[in-house]
């Protein structure tokens, strides 16, 4: 399962660095001999000198050069040389075409990226070991390994540039920056988004936003990718440690953490792991330890946003398609991908409409705290500290909306990123992967499979299309799809189309008597769906939907802001590849086939929410003033 | 003894107007590049490639579209043949861009115009509208069936980058003017992806020529590896400034002689990319294979300060470097701090040579011919003026 990377998305200044059919055209399809280092390799005619290299083990030091991003060829620490050319050659943009002999560690080339490591050095503001990216650092990486041990050409004493702090979910320190763009490639090229580029020539050339305006007040989605993209200290999440370190040393305050899915398939890789390796229950125990009062499991929130969500749909099917009401359009949108959502907001707010009221899980999680389990353990809702461990910069803008306060209080007081909790967890010198496991707490400790798998794209859509079958045909969902696998919506290409004929209609489960009388109208329909991430493929749906094209005939579109959805969130460990990503799915799946309940209708802590709290049902009066949002029409243009 | 940018003593003035382009069509593409071929023309932008390997390439490509683009982007210090060129041979020059459509097979050209050459749009604009009139330009050009070309201008905005070939067509497409990553080349992947051709100014008006006289004619001129004529720029400290045409191969002797540069201590071809060559070196031949050159050259006299000439070259590749890449960002910067320290005397041996061994780097691992040739004057000067530039006092 690896992820394609479309190139024919990139900007056509990039497009054109692709290798050519005109080349040798004759030759085309056939594969050429390389000599690198001595060894030989036949590789197929366009491979890139670096790539026939990794085939044969030969590692070549890169930084602008990435797994996600069309070619740059910028900072030229990849040089090679090539028998009988005078220049070294860059060789992640250097294409294949005829036999060549390269070598990778000449004298002149050794010299050439010693000198290149020494001029980056000289315009490299920061110590290592104050940068959150020590140890983690491509640029520190490369200074080690080329052994460099004096500044060559100097080492700036003073900062250039003021750090820039004013948003809620990135922090830009261009003293850091070494120009090599891949922030600009993933926001432009990868995301679509464009906040930023390089502005000025030569000395003067800087990474800027719009006007050079803070990255606070610009069209900034906070998805956080150029940071998972940054090979320094350039960019970093904005990081309340201190702040949760603070609440938790406050005997007054009852803290309480919510647990994403994504980050603990990931965070294990922060301490030496393998990807593809969750930490479930470990991490439970290294938070106890850490000192929250209370842990427990966004899937319980992942479960109750299916239901309202679900439900919403079901009620947005009915008005359009039987009443000929069309206030709430279809296709619905999810809405609980923040970074998804600021985007829709500022590109494409004539389709608002379209989106789901429902809040992400970790806002309902965080309404519901502070009120129904407030009152229920008998604690003030204003002691409780309300945190949220996510792999999401977005999150954190998310928090701090200004309308997520339905509770009476700030819904969700903090939300970290699965690194910041690495970071945490090492602090209290607790070693996460050999501690043992330990259950979430109740009252909210019941998981199900379906919760899990919204950390991964097309999941959001799986654990719908499981309870909208069951709750609509009567029948269970692995009678259509083995092991309750719908794999119509698996997968990582960038946009997802799939039709599901309903079967048949059951009876109207208790849980929805309220709503609808039956499924007759329904009877015989077929449901069309549509699953997308990463915004670049949002903005393909978007477009297709607005030209009335196939999407627009959908009922339901899951978008997820991020490439392979929150697993590959801004807030992940750092690096990011295909590779790893598709381990972060395998793990998250393989836990969603461990669960005894795999649909969230049947999450009994949810059942019990519905009878005890939320009586009136989904959708009701007080979901709808707890768990539903609004959102604003932001536009793309900037005062 | 030669006057300087006399107009009626070059080649060109004596190339009836329009000849060329009749006798592409008779003798048809394969006949052209046959002639550019036995010329042995190489660019007369610089970097010296063989115009009819460029255009067989260009010619050869499989696609419904393709370009002719001239580069008249004259940003070179010191050079100005282009601008003489555009004002006096346009027709020339249009004529050459328009045998090059005839002979890839493109239906459109683009003139990228320096954007310090604004004045002379008007009247390019009005020897285009001559041409389209005279039907030397549009559909059927000169009753052919299906040869159709026209000729648009477009201006550039001021950096120096975008006359390098692939940096110009990023600008053309309305991209930041940057250099793209070589392979592929533009008459494969150039101008929206297709096929292009991109000469200079000069070139096509040479092109022209050649196919009125021969390619024969053109090569019996000048030395085996670099035939023909040439348009000089000369600036400095000369008598007779201005532009000349000199063949192939002069010695930088015979040129000072001409123009009236003798007893210089040192001159500069190839404008700031350029070498810089010292007095002892002027028996040397401005040729491809000895001293290669746009047709920049800069004299100057006993008086002048090799380490302010050095300067003021860093100053304007640190403006003009794009900033994609490391070598030529960072190092241009680098190497003119360490001028400013030879400038207080406080620039070590040590550092110096460190200096100059990061000069080489810059001349191989900088991405394109900007970075690859910035170093190229301060290395000269530090090579041949040693004892000039080192050992100062720093001066309050
Ligand atoms: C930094 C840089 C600037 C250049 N500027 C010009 C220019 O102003 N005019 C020009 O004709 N060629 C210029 N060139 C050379 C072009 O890249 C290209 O080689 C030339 O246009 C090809 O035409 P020719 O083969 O007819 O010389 C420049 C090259 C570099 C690297
Ligand atoms: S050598 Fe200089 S001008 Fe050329 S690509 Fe690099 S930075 Fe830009």
């Amino acid at each position: 399962m690896s992820e394609e990377i479309k190139t024919d998305r990139a900007p056509v200044s990039q497009r054109a660095h692709k290798v050519s059919a005109g080349i040798n055209g004759d030759a085309l399809g056939a594969k050429v001999t390389v000599q690198i280092d001595g060894n030989e390799i036949k590789v197929p005619l366009g491979t890139t000198i670096l790539e026939a290299a990794n085939e044969l083990g030969i590692r070549i030091p890169t930084l602008c050069n990435h797994a996600d991003l069309c070619v740059a060829g910028v900072c030229r620490i990849c040089v090679v040389e090539i028998e009988g050319s005078r220049t070294l050659q860059a060789s992640c943009a250097y294409p294949i075409t005829q036999p060549i002999k390269v070598k990778t560690h000449s004298q002149k080339v050794r010299q050439a990226r010693r000198h290149i490591l020494d001029l980056l050095l000289s315009k490299h503001y920061g110590e290592c070991y104050a940068c959150f990216r020590n140890n983690n650092c491509e640029l520190q990486a490369l200074a080690k390994e080329y052994g460099v041990d004096f500044f060559r050409f100097g080492h700036p004493s003073k900062p250039f540039y003021e750090v820039d702090r004013s948003s809620y979910s990135v922090i830009r320190d261009m003293n850091k920056c070494i120009l090599c763009r891949r922030c600009v490639r993933t926001c432009i090229d990868l995301q679509e988004v464009g906040v930023l580029d390089v502005e000025n020539r030569g000395y003067q050339s800087k990474v800027v936003t719009y006007m050079d305006k803070l990255l606070g007040s610009v069209v900034c989605i906070n998805c956080g990718q150029c940071i998972n993209r940054c090979p320094t200290g350039a960019l970093r999440a904005n990081d309340p440690t201190d702040e949760v370190w603070a609440a938790i040393d406050d005997p007054k305050k009852h803290v309480v953490i919510q647990t994403a899915p994504s980050p603990r398939a990931a965070i294990g890789e922060c301490f030496g792991l393998e990807p593809g390796k969750a930490l479930t229950f470990e991490l439970n125990t290294a938070l106890r330890q850490c000192g929250f009062d209370k842990v427990f499991d966004t899937n319980f929130s992942a479960d109750l946003t299916i239901i309202e969500e679900g439900t919403e749909l079901l009620l947005r099917l009915f008005k359009n398609l039987v009443k000929g009401d069309h206030s709430q359009p279809l296709p619905q949108f999810t809405s609980c991908s923040p970074g998804w959502v600021k985007y829709i907001e500022h590109f494409y707010p004539e389709l608002l409409p379209h989106m789901s009221s429902a809040k992400s899980p970790q806002q309902m999680f965080g309404a519901v705290i502070k009120t129904y389990y407030a009152k229920k353990q008998g604690i003030d809702p204003k002691d409780i500290v309300t945190v949220a461990l996510m792999p999401c910069s977005a999150k954190k803008f998310e928090c701090n909306r200004p309308e997520m306060c339905d509770s009476g209080y700030k819904d969700i007081d903090y939300g970290l990123t699965t690194r910041e909790m690495a970071q945490m967890i090492s602090e209290a010198g607790i070693d996460l992967p050999n501690l043992p496991k330990s259950d979430f707490d109740d009252p909210f400790g019941t998981a199900t499979g379906s919760g899990i798998i919204f950390g991964a794209t097309g999941g959001v859509m799986e654990a719908a299309i499981r309870s909208v079958i069951e709750l609509v045909c009567g029948i269970r969902i692995e009678k259509l799809f083995e092991h309750a696998r719908v794999m119509p919506v698996r997968g990582f290409e960038g946009v997802r189309y799939a039709e599901l004929a309903l079967p048949q209609i059951g009876p109207v489960p208790d849980l929805l008597k309220g709503l609808v009388k039956d499924w007759e109208w329904i009877k015989g329909a077929t449901l069309k769906v549509g699953v997308c991430h990463g915004t670049a493929n949002a903005k393909k749906v978007l477009d297709d939907i607005k030209a009335g094209g196939q999407f627009s005939q959908c009922h339901f579109i899951e978008f997820m802001a991020c490439p392979g959805g929150c697993l590959g969130g801004g807030g992940q460990p750092i690096p990011t590849s295909p590779e790893i990503r598709a381990a972060r799915a395998r793990a998250i799946y393989s836990e969603d086939e461990s669960y005894q309940i795999r649909k969230s209708h049947e999450n009994p802590a949810v059942v019990e929410l519905y009878q005890k709290f939320l009586t009136d049902g989904p959708c009701g009066h007080i979901s709808h003033k707890l768990l539903h949002t609004h959102y604003l029409s932001r536009g793309k243009y900037i005062a | 003894m030669k006057t300087p940018s006399d107009r009626n003593s070059m080649t060109f003035a004596s190339i009836t107007p329009n000849e060329g382009l009749k006798i592409a069509v008779e003798k048809g593409r394969m006949g052209v590049l046959g002639e550019l071929s036995e010329s042995g023309l190489k660019g007369r932008g610089g970097a010296g490639f063989p115009t009819s390997v460029k255009w067989n390439l260009a010619a050869a490509a499989h696609d419904t579209k393709k370009y002719v683009v001239c580069n008249a982007d004259e940003g070179e210090p010191g050079t100005f043949k282009d601008r003489f060129i555009l004002a006096e041979f346009a027709d020339l020059m249009f004529e050459g861009m328009t045998i090059g459509g005839f002979t890839i097979g493109a239906a459109e050209g683009i003139v990228y115009l320096r954007g310090e050459y604004t004045y002379l749009r008007g009247h390019l604009e009005t020897v285009l509208e001559q041409r389209r009139k005279a039907k030397l330009l549009g559909k059927n050009i000169l009753g052919k069936k299906g040869f159709n070309f026209d000729i648009r201008i477009q201006m550039g905005a001021g950096a120096y980058v975008c006359g390098e070939e692939t940096a110009l067509i990023e600008s053309l497409e309305g991209q930041r003017g940057e250099p793209r990553n070589r392979p592929p080349f533009p008459v494969d992947t150039g101008f929206m992806g297709h096929p292009t051709i991109v000469n200079n100014v000069e070139t096509f008006a040479w092109v022209a020529s050649i196919i009125v006289k021969g390619g024969k004619w053109f090569k019996h001129i000048g030395t085996e590896k670099s035939t023909g004529l040439k348009l000089f720029s000369i600036s400095g400290d000369v008598e007779r400034p201005g532009v000349y045409e000199f063949p192939m191969g002069i010695t930088v002797d015979q040129l000072l002689r001409e123009v009236g540069g003798e007893g210089a201590k040192a001159v500069q071809i190839g404008g700031a990319s350029g070498h810089c060559v010292h007095q002892k070196d002027f028996s040397r031949k401005i040729a491809y294979e000895d001293i290669p050159t746009g047709g920049s050259v800069i004299v100057f006299g006993r008086q002048r300060d090799m380490l302010a000439v050095a300067k003021n070259f860093l100053e304007f590749f640190v403006e003009e470097s794009c900033g994609q890449c490391t070598p030529c960002r960072i190092g241009n910067e680098k190497l003119l701090e360490g001028v400013e320290l030879l400038e207080k005397g406080c620039c070590s041996m040590k550092y110096l040579r460190e200096l100059c061994s990061l000069g080489e780097t810059m001349q191989i691992a900088s991405k394109c011919g900007l970075g690859q040739s910035s170093p190229n004057a301060f290395l000269s000067i530090v090579k041949h003026f040693q004892d000039e530039i080192m050992g100062r006092t720093a001066i309050e």
